[in-house]
């Protein structure tokens, strides 16, 4: 997806501001091709299974294994350890940035990832007809779907953006339940 | 040494792929009965071994051997499962279930956009990659055991 370091001896890197400028010519993209803005973040968060660019939870059941085969990383015991993984290993291999973890709840089934600069929005400021596009919307459909497939269901979605005007970028990600394995149908 | 037969299957018990290379003997049911068999019962040892294990278990199940087997297992925390049968003399395997999983599945399958993913794999590159892998691997010999 973005830059492609570690690989061993064969490593790739990308330019990170061709990425955000991919990224850029998507949204608009998506823009030009869905009346209000509620749609395009609809679109960047959401489930195309007959799309064969996949977006956001597409792009996150796929990524999910790419990252275990690179990472090594196993199973997590609790929320707060996929918390860690998600914001030190993850975000760090794949947008270049470690965001910080924090405002727990007493739970312990809700965090906020908080991102100091968000590379996705270099060189964007939203123009005043698009007021309601979250621009990064991308980025919960990829941690909901990647989180799916290691049987946790979590909601994620932005509550602060700098694009909107706020000091930092800060997504809330909130626990649902653990998807059991079952056995397929038809089975004895 | 030798290897027998290879099995790739998705969270929801699906054969991603199957392939055999040195298979004298076979289980004398179609193959959609041999694979619901093989995941039904890789589901229930799996199970067992994490209900049945004294202390906090890390990888759980990974091998189980019979007089003329060995059965070598490696699950990725998706679900992906790889199972390969080989005989008696090859030692763990980890490493290479894992590089069939990382290096091949996640390439040519995951990363291909035109794959779609939950269903038995079509791409003719990832079969032949794999077979290749396979046979270049150092326990396996044409001289089947």
């Amino acid at each position: 997806m973005s830059r492609q370091a570690n690989r061993g001896t064969e490593s790739k890197k990308m330019s990170s501001e061709l990425f955000t400028l991919t990224y850029g010519a998507l949204v608009t993209q998506l823009c030009k091709d869905y009346e209000n803005d509620e749609d395009v973040n609809k679109q960047l968060d959401k489930i195309l299974f007959f799309c064969f660019l996949p977006r956001g939870y597409n792009i996150g059941v796929r990524l999910i294994e790419d990252f275990l085969a690179r990472s090594n990383v196993g199973k997590c015991h609790d929320f707060r350890e996929t918390a860690d993984v998600i914001a030190k290993v993850a975000f760090k291999m794949y947008l270049g940035i470690t965001p910080s973890i924090t405002n727990w709840s007493p739970a312990g089934d809700e965090f906020s990832l908080i991102l100091e600069n968000n590379p996705l929005v270099d060189f964007v400021e939203l123009p005043d007809n698009h007021s309601s596009l979250i621009y990064s919307n991308l980025l919960c459909g990829v941690l909901r779907g990647a989180l799916e497939m290691v049987q946790m269901a979590v909601e994620a979605k932005f509550i602060q953006d700098t694009l909107k005007g706020d000091g930092v970028t800060e997504i809330r990600m909130r626990f649902i339940r653990r998807i059991e394995d079952n056995l397929p149908a038809g089975e004895e | 040494m030798t290897v027998h037969n290879l099995y790739l299957f998705d969270r929801n018990g699906v054969c991603l792929h199957y392939s055999e290379w040195h298979r004298k003997k076979q289980a004398g049911i179609p193959k959609e009965e041999e694979f619901k068999l093989m995941y039904g019962m890789l589901f229930s040892i799996r199970s067992f071994v994490s209900k049945m294990s004294p202390l906090d278990m890390k990888d759980g199940f990974l091998a189980f051997q019979t007089s003329r087997y060995k059965l070598h297992y490696y699950e990725t925390p998706t679900g992906i499962k790889v199972v390969m049968n080989t005989d008696l003399g090859v030692g763990p395997i980890r490493d290479v279930l894992h590089h069939i999983y990382s290096a091949l599945y996640v390439e040519l399958v995951v990363k291909n956009p035109l794959c779609p993913l939950g269903q038995t794999v079509q791409s003719e590159l990832f079969r032949s990659r794999l077979d290749s892998y396979v046979r270049s691997l150092p326990f396996f010999s044409a001289r089947a055991g």
